[in-house]
Parts: structure tokens; sequence; C-alpha cells
């Protein structure tokens, strides 16, 4: 928004008019904040409802908690209620929102107490805020209580302060997104006397925890935050007001935060602090997990902080971005770099004690390179330590098992084998070689054994072979002591080579297959794109979408598109799908339209079993695509979102690709048919009337001057009439037989024809056309019969000749050869004219095409050839034109039927 | 007119629904010597038919009333009077239709004035032949001696298989009338070979080569395309 404004000085910036826009049809949302519990939120929501309803407002309360206290309850007499709703979860009734009664009650204004409440399990949606949001877009004014301590961005600050780790959250941009905040204040220690007089609410169990709540301090503390946030917002609203009115103003050029996010235990305060960063700093978020080779080493416990990292950063409003890569550091202030960012938020790692320069590499890297980055770190504290999002005991467990990763039980015989072979060798090769050289052939199979069989038994084989060392070759021999203090330092030493060597080469190994799972990821991609860039129809390309994301991702896929009645239908799917469940439904529907992955792993509607993703490219919504995985309860990890993400981007581009080529098509053939028209209107108005002119003419000279005429042009009149009218019928027979050509009707009736027969009464019927061209034949004698529809053909031949008549000098020979050989029969009709322009050849078969001969153009329809071709193609042949024939002049014409096996012979021969 | 000169013209009841048409046809009719009778629809040319018992009729088979098909039939179910019909160029089924329920023959549309006289003239005479058949037959080159059964060309005798001489012969009884492929086959071949089409093409190629002076320009055998064959009726020629 500030980048627009910088730039044409004195306009509102579109982006915020657009806003207000936006904001015009939701409805209004206005939050009565509140510091602590107990200050009298609902109370007073409550009497701002009362004023409303005075005024005339339909009022309707959705939820309100009265926590059984007197006067709230008389305030909430005299509003319209709908009834909550009864949901059983795990046996006990709980009362939620009605959300779709609600809707469809469809009042003015909605009154919904706590915002931040979480919805029992089986509910549309997975907190309350969400089901405002819903109230919000269905045009409905609501008004909501909050506490200041929901926030998601003061999570953290509250847990410092209060001691209290608050569960129930929002995402700042609720609170933002407001329209109107009213802060409802109460001094802490009044708060503290309703406390002591029972004003408050508190729930039995969390009575102590409360008590240290309500503290003087904390509420004071709690207090000034919450002033202050509203305060912030008034700012934003003026900010807000004077984009919108072009006030100008010193506007901080846009730069980004950029959350760097692991598996990390910290990471939700580093997504927590910067988001709050880029909120105070109005700057747009980042999230960005670089995706190593290391990342399928990780237990599932990291994965799954690294997935609930990814999501709390989407929830947070940032930008989250999965990039692969290997050096962390390297990938970040790439990222930064192309992005514009200029502060990175991490947290910074526990050491490891085998490990110490892995993540305090990337540190210094980011420290130390000119990345000219700010860096935020978040340390961590022995307070975070007492939080359960630290590791269990179970999953220290789990990164020892991570090294036995890809752990082959062939590695114990192997191990075995290698140190017993290595013993071998060392006690033969022992009078030659020094005894300290043969913990060189036990390297060797230490070696051996983490390339082949990982990092487990690379270190059972280094046991062995220290044990098999010492037992065999130090003395004392046989004995697992050691006298020589040189030998323990030998040992000692060949531990530590061994254990960093194997590890080294565990990590190669480890690489390799990392990259052989990428390098398969991608070839899955190139292979995917490969298959629908090569589709070209819309059906080819749902289906390598469902296809392909069912293969590459084992699950079941769905495509759903706005069908006619521009409701979503499934259009796809692999293995094929009919229909969906009513809840999968919904959510396939919210995606569509809020533009957001709903369902399954989601907060929208989690409880289907399918997941939805939006298929958009930057200029249109094109549906949404559906997966559900086989077993439901393993959650999506980071690089199959990424690659779920990167192959939803690609078909949606496809998807768009074959509408786009669709419209074209229609838009050519919309071009075409308009061409066609206006020729076909062209040739009409010329052909008919030039006929007719000459008709009309002659007559009217008949009419009037016939007596005074002599014979002799009396007689010439009379022959233009009839030559003209002929000419006439000509033209509507050849429009007649297109048109029939065009709506398909014609239809060949195939019969045995003799080519010459055929040839003759073509001619015949041509008398006067060819009065002046004469006509040569060369027909080979006993010719074939033809499978051919009579009619039709002679009309080609017509055409034919009409055509060679048309563009010869007068008297110049017309030749009508007819031939066959082996395989198709074979017609010409030459002429000698003034031929056809090689580049012509082609187009002459076109509709409406003439030949022009200088600049004068030969009257006729443009038709003639093209019904020939028409014809001809029906039957199986060939036309072509070739020009010129000889001595530069001359067209030839060539069509050719195949040959078809002869019929049964006469019954009765001739003599 | 008098009654006498009623029973000297030849009559001709003209069934189509276009006035312009039938004006044309009644001023060029009635200049060659025919009296005319007109009728607009099916109805009321077959009205007329009863009541004027024409000569011969001219039918277009596109009338708005009814099908002109089912003209045919009725007039056909009391009466052997001429019938020529008038079609269009495309309609070679109902021209074969229209003759194989009765027509004798047919003018396709738009047509000369010429050629509708000639097909009158053929239709009007077989009428007369039927009734007393003459045993030679002459046409241009052609002489047919349908009691010796010689055939001359040019004066030539020509020599035709039997098969030859059957379709010659059809021919000649039917000379100047359109023939369909179906009528030809079933006559000469039998019932059983109405569709083998072939066989006439093949047979009227080799008849061709024997009685026409070109074959490529055939002025006796003609083909009416999609519908059939006719037996030309000339002026005959001197043997040189």
């Amino acid at each position: 928004m500030a980048e627009d404004l910088d730039q044409d000085g004195g306009r509102p910036s579109p982006d915020a008019l657009l806003e207000a826009a936006r904001k015009e049809r939701r409805g209004h949302l206005k939050i009565f904040l509140g510091a602590a519990p107990g200050v009298g939120k609902t109370y007073a929501m409550l009497e701002a409802a009362h004023l409303r309803w005075r005024e005339g407002v339909d009022v309707v309360a959705g939820v309100v908690e009265t926590h059984g206290r007197g006067e709230t309850g008389v305030l909430l007499q005299g509003l319209a209620a709908v009834p909550t709703r009864t949901i059983d979860y795990r046996g006990k009734a709980f009362a939620e929102m009605d959300l779709d009664a609600l809707l469809t009650r469809r009042p003015q204004l909605a009154l919904v107490d706590e915002l931040a409440h979480t919805n029992i399990p089986g509910s549309r949606h997975l907190k309350r805020h969400q089901d405002v949001e819903e109230l919000l877009e269905a045009g409905i004014d609501v008004y909501t209580t909050l506490n200041i301590q929901h926030l998601e961005s003061l999570n953290d600050i509250i847990a410092q302060i209060a001691r209290v780790r608050v569960r129930e959250t929002i995402p700042d941009r609720v609170l933002k997104d407001a329209d109107d905040i009213e802060l409802v204040d109460l001094p802490p220690h009044e708060l503290i006397k309703r406390l002591k007089e029972g004003k408050v609410y508190v729930p039995e169990r969390a009575q102590r925890a409360m008590s240290h709540f309500f503290a003087p301090g904390n509420l004071t503390a709690l207090r000034e935050l919450a002033l202050r946030h509203v305060a912030e917002r008034v700012d934003d609203q003026m900010l807000s007001f004077m984009r919108a009115h072009a006030i100008s103003g010193p506007w901080p050029t846009r730069d980004r935060i950029m959350a760097c996010l692991n598996d990390n235990p910290l990471m939700s305060r580093v997504v927590r602090t910067a988001q709050r960063m880029a909120e105070r700093r109005k700057a747009p978020l980042l999230g960005v997990y670089v995706e190593t080779s290391s990342h399928d080493r990780l237990s599932d416990a990291a994965k799954h902080r690294i997935r609930a990292a990814l999501q709390m950063a989407e929830q947070a409003g940032a930008e989250v971005l999965t990039v692969p890569g290997e050096d962390v550091a390297a990938e970040l202030i790439r990222l930064a770099r192309a992005r514009n960012v200029t502060l990175l938020v991490l947290g910074r790692s526990r050491p490891r004690w085998l490990w110490p320069f892995s993540r305090g590499a990337m540190l210094d890297t980011l420290i130390h390179g000119d990345s000219a980055l700010d860096l935020h770190i978040i340390t961590g504290s022995a307070e975070e330590k007492a939080l359960p999002e630290l590791p269990k005991a179970s999953e220290t467990l789990r990164g020892v098992r991570s090294w036995f990763e890809g752990w082959s039980w062939l590695g114990i015989p192997a191990s075995l084998g290698g140190a017993a072979a290595a013993t071998a060798a060392g006690t033969l090769l022992e009078p030659v070689i020094p005894a300290a050289s043969v913990s060189l052939l036990y390297l060797l199979v230490v070696f051996f054994c983490s390339i082949k069989f990982g990092l487990g038994a690379a270190l059972l084989a280094a046991v062995i072979a220290i044990g098999s060392y010492n037992f065999f070759f130090l003395p004392p021999l046989y004995t697992f002591t050691i006298d020589d203090p040189q030998n323990v330092v030998s040992l000692v030493v060949f531990l530590v080579v061994a254990i960093l060597s194997s590890h080294l080469a565990g990590r190669v190994r480890n690489q390799a297959r990392a990259a052989r799972t990428r390098e398969a990821r991608t070839a899955a991609l190139y292979e995917f794109s490969r298959k629908i860039a090569g589709a070209v129809k819309e059906d080819d390309v749902l289906w390598a979408v469902c296809h392909h994301v069912a293969t590459i991702l084992r699950v079941r896929t769905v495509v759903l598109m706005p069908g006619r009645s521009q409701e979503l239908e499934i259009q796809a799917g692999y293995p094929p799908e009919d229909r969906l469940d009513e809840k999968s439904m919904a959510a396939a529907i919210r995606s569509w339209e809020y533009n957001e992955p709903a369902g399954w792993g989601t907060g929208t509607l989690p409880s289907s079993q399918w997941l939805f993703m939006p298929l958009r490219t930057a200029h249109t919504a094109i549906g949404v695509l559906g997966i559900q995985f086989s077993q439901p309860e393993s959650g999506l990890a980071p690089e199959q979102r990424w690659l779920l993400d990167v192959v939803a981007g690609q078909a949606a581009l496809a998807i768009e690709r074959t509408q786009l080529f669709q419209d074209i098509e229609d838009a050519r053939l919309a071009a075409e048919t308009e061409k066609l028209r206006s020729a076909l209107l062209s040739s009409i108005s010329h052909d008919l009337r030039t006929p007719l002119s000459s008709i009309i003419g002659a007559v009217t000279s008949l009419i009037n001057f016939g007596l005074r005429l002599d014979e002799k042009g009396r007689r010439d009149l009379q022959h233009t009439i009839r030559e003209e009218a002929e000419r006439l019928n000509r033209f509507i027979g050849n429009l007649l037989d297109m048109t029939r050509i065009e709506s398909g009707a014609m239809q060949p009736k195939h019969e045995w024809v003799d080519l010459e027969d055929l040839i003759t009464t073509a001619v015949t019927r041509l008398t006067s056309v060819l009065a002046r061209h004469p006509v040569e034949f060369e027909i080979a004698p006993d010719l074939p019969l033809i499978h051919v529809d009579y009619i039709l053909i002679e009309q080609v031949l017509v055409n034919l000749l009409e055509n060679a008549a048309k563009y010869s000098p007068d008297d110049a020979v017309i030749t009508l050869t007819a031939k066959t050989d082996a395989a198709v029969v074979m017609v010409e009709v030459i002429d000698q004219g003034v031929g056809i322009p090689k580049d012509k050849l082609e187009q002459v078969f076109d509709m409406f095409y003439r030949v022009k001969v200088g600049d004068r153009q030969i009257a006729g329809t443009g038709l003639g050839l093209c019904i020939c071709r028409s014809i001809v193609q029906a039957h199986g042949g060939t036309i072509v034109a070739d020009s010129p024939v000889r001595d530069d002049q001359g067209t030839r014409i060539t069509v050719r039927f195949p040959l078809e096996p002869q019929p049964r012979a006469l019954p009765e021969e001739v003599e | 007119m008098t009654d006498r000169a009623r029973v000297l013209v030849p009559r001709v009841l003209v069934i189509d629904d276009e006035p312009q048409i039938r004006r044309f046809l009644r001023v060029s009719l009635d200049a060659d010597g025919y009296g005319v009778i007109e009728a607009g629809d099916g109805g009321e040319g077959l009205k007329a038919c009863v009541r004027e018992k024409p000569d011969l009729v001219i039918l277009d088979l596109g009338l708005p009333d009814r099908d002109g098909i089912e003209v045919i039939q009725r007039i056909r179910e009391w009466s052997a009077v001429p019938i020529i019909v008038l079609s269009i160029r495309t309609g070679e089924a109902d021209k074969v239709t229209a003759l194989d329920h009765g027509a004798d023959d047919f003018v396709t549309k738009p047509f000369g004035m010429g050629e509708l006289l000639a097909r009158m003239r053929t239709a009007l005479r077989h009428r007369v032949q039927v009734e007393g058949a003459e045993p030679v037959f002459v046409s241009g080159r052609l002489r047919v001696d349908l009691v010796y059964r010689q055939v001359l060309a040019a004066g030539q005798p020509a020599r035709l298989s039997p098969k030859e001489y059957d379709l010659l012969r059809l021919l000649v009884r039917h000379a100047g009338k359109v023939l369909t492929h179906r009528h030809i086959l079933r006559e000469v071949w039998g019932p059983a070979h109405e569709h083998d089409t072939q066989y006439l093409r093949v047979l009227f190629r080799q008849l061709r080569q024997k009685i026409e002076a070109d074959a490529t320009h055939p002025r006796l055998l003609i083909t009416e395309a999609g519908v059939g064959y006719r037996l030309q009726i000339l002026e005959q020629e001197q043997p040189e």
C-alpha cells in the first residue's frame, strides 16, 4: 500500500480504496476488548446492543455467557436470541453457537460472546472467530468480546507476565480487521474488588492459577497491553484514512521480515516475535523453511514441529515458503536479498555435543557474512524448558534412533564378518607389517560398514574392531587388558577416527539418499509438467493431474470445477470418484469460495476426510484439488505440502491453458465463420446479380424494342437470357451443394459406375458451355468400374470442365483423360488457360477463392473446386492441381479414386 | 373451341402450385397446339383428371396439399394416362419413386420448353404404341427388327449377345421413355438382380460400342444420372 502512494503523489491508493470497498459489503465487527476476565465486556456489549435495538436495529444474540450474573442476565432480556446447538462430545453435551441458524435468521446485528472460544470438535470451524468471519461475510454486523491475553502475538509476553500459558488464542489480524474496538477498562484494584465480591466468574479448577493471574502487577501490565494495542490501532486507522484520502506522508519503504522456521522448540516464539515485529513495522512477513537433505532423517516429532511452525506462520499471516537447499544460511541470505528482507528472526538452537559446527556455523555465516541483514535471535530460557513443547525423553531416544535410519540387520553379520576377516588378515600379515598398521585394516571394515549399512552398523563394527584388535594384537594377547599406555592412546585415536569417519561416510550416504529422493521427486514433477504440457484437451489435463498427484503422494484425488450451472462439480478423479460426502463437499466449496485450503488438516471443517486446495492462477480461479490419504491420521509433511503446492500451481496453469486454448479456438472459428459469411455475401450479391442484370436487360430490350430488332439481334438477346439463366441455375446448384456439404447432409450413395458413362453424361450436360471449347478424350479401354455416387462425381466433372472452359481462350482444346493403374483410377482435366500461380495451387480449393487473370476476376462463385474437393474426399479420393502443364500455361486437375475389388462379372457372358 | 376441335387437340392437365410456371406452360403449350387445363394443387388436379379426362398430365412433385407420389398412385388406380413429373435436380430419389409408382417420365426443373415438348410427344406416342407395336424400330443410325431379331447400326449388322439384345429390345419397346435401373434389371436379369447396377454399367458400355457412332458422345443410349437410361428417338439417318 505504501509504495503505491509514493509514486502517484496525490491519488488515493487503489488498495486502500479497495479495502474500504470490501469492508462496505461485509458486516461490521465491533470488539469489546478487555484486559482481563471480569472487567465487564459482556455487560458493555449488551448495553451497546440495547441501544442499537432501541434504534430499531434487528439484534439477535448468538451466544452470550452470563456466567449466572444477574445484572448481565437482565440485560439479555428483551433481546431476541438464537438457541444454542447441543453437541455431544465424548459423552458430554456442549452448547455451541448455532451458526447456520444465525445465518438463516440473518439479523442486522449478532451478539457473539467470547471471540477466542475454541469450538467443540464436530463444529464447522475450529474457532469461534471463524464463525464470526462467516457472519461478517454474510453481511451481518457482529458485536463480540475479547480479552487481550488471547491475542496470538501477545501469547509469549502474557506467559512471561502471568506465568500462565493461554491456550485459546486468536490471530492478530482478527483484531486488526475489526471495524471498531471498544476498550472496556477497569482499574486493577476495582477488578480485584469485584473478584473478591465474587462478581468475576472463575471456573473451579482454575481457582489457584487465577488468583495468581489476578495479582495487581499482572493486571496493570495486562491493562497497559490492552491500552497500547488500542492506541496502536487508532494510529493505524489514521494512516488508513490518510491513504484513502490521499494525504501524503513520510511513508517508509516497504521492507520485509523473515522468520526462519525449523524444528527448533522455540519456533512458536520465533513466529510470534516475527509477527509482532512485522505488525509494528507494518511490514509483510515471510516464513521460510529451508529443507536440507537431513530433513528425511528427522524424527517424526521434529517433522511435526516443522509442520506446526509452517502452519503457525501461515496463521500469523505470513507468506510461507519451503525452499530446498543444503546450505541453510546461504539460502536464507539469497532469499532475503531476492525478497527485500531487512530483518531475520531465528531461534538459537540447542548446541549438540557431538556436532558443534552444523547450526552454529549457520548463525556464524549469517552474523559475519556481508548480508546486511538485521538478526533477531530468540534464545531458549529456563522457563521454556518447563513448557511441554520441549522434547520428551522418548524424543531423545528417537534422535539416537535416527542414527540407525536405513538400518539393515545385515549390518550385524557384516560388521562381525568384517572384523573376523580383518583379524584373519591381520594374523596373516602380522609378521610382515607392524602391529599398529593392523588397526588400519579394522578401520577399513568400519568404513565399509558405514558406507554400506549406515552409522549404526559402523559404530557396531568400531566396537567389535576395538575389542578384536585389543584381544588379538595388543599385548597381553588374548585378554582385554592393555599394558602399553601408548596403545591406549592409539586405541582412543582409533575410536575417534572410526566414529568421525563413519559419521562422515554415513552423512555422505544419507546425502546421496536424500539426493536420490529429491531426484525422484524432481523427475516426478518433470514427468508431470511434461505430461500436462502435452495434453491439449482439458479432460486430458485433468486426468493427468489426478493420476499424477495420486501417484506421487499416494492419495486419492479429485478435481472440482464449476460446471454448467456454476455449481462446483467433480470433473475428474483418480481413482474415479462420483460424489463426495456432504462434509467434504462443504469443505470443497469453502476452499473454492475463500481461496484457501479447507478440510482435513486445516482450520476449516477438519473433520472432512478430504483436503482441498484451491487451483488458481494469477488471472482466474479454476477449481479445487482434493486429496485424501489412505491413513488419515498421518499429517502432510512439508515436502508433501510443497509438492502439492507446486503441482496445484502447475495444474491450474495447465487447465487455464486449455481453457485459453479453447477460447482462442472459439474466437478463431468465429472469425473464420465471419470471414466466410462476408465472402458468401459478396459472392451471392455479385454472382446472382450479374446474370440477373443480363436477363433483365435482355428481356426489357425484347419487350421494348422487340419489333425494331432484326432477327439476329433478337436471337442474340434470347440466347443471352438462356445462357445467363443456366449460369444462375448452376450457381444456385453450387450453393445448394455447398450447403449440403457444410451441413453434413451430403451422404454419398455408392454404386458401381462406369467412368466413361459418367464422363459422357457430364460433357452432354455442359454442351452449351463447351460449345466454344473442343474436348478431347483420352480414355483407356476397359476401365474398371468405380464405386461412387454417380450424381456427385458427375458434379465434380461438370465443375472441372466448366472451370477449364472458363479459364481457357476460345477454341483452346480441353483434354479429358481417364486411366488406371494397380491402385487408383485417375481422371485428369487439362486446359490451356493462363494457369495457376505455384503458391496458389492449394488455395484454389478454398471456399470463395478465385484466381485473378491479370487484373480481371473471372465471374464465378469460387465454390466449384471447393465442392469438388469435398466430394472427392468424401469418396476417399484425392484432387490436386498443377500448373503450368506446358509452355508456361495450362492447368491440370487430377482426381484419383481408390481402385476397389470389382464386382461379380455378368452372369451370362458376351460371345 | 368446337367439340370437333376438342377431340383432335391433345389436352394436357398441368398440376403445379406456381402460377408463373402454369402461365408459361399454358402460353407455350397453347402455341404448340395443346389444350391446357390448370390445377393449383393435388386435390384440384385429381378432380380435374376425373372430370376432364386429359390426354397427358404434367405433375409437379412438390405440391402444397399432398405428396406428388400420392397423386400418381390415385390416378393410376383407374387411369393409364401418361404422367410427366417435374422435379428439382437433387431429387433423384423422388424421380425414381415417381417412375416406380407409374409416372412415365420426368423433366428436371428448370427445364427448356423443347425438352418438355419432346418428352410429351414420346409419352403420347408410347401410348399409341402399346396398343399396336411396330415390328421395326428406327432411330438415327439404329434399326431394330423385332420380328427377325436383327439389329443394324449405320446399315451394318451389329452382333449382339443375347443379353444385349434383351436390353435393346426392352429399350426399344419403351423408346424415348426413361427406364429406371431397377426396371431394366428386373426385366433383363429377373427380380433377384434388381440392385446389381454394375451389370447395367458394363452391358450399356458394350451396347454403346456396338451401336453408337462415338461411344464418348452417345446420341442413342442416354444416361439419366441417378435414375436410369433412355433410348433416344432421333430422325432416321440414311446409311451412306
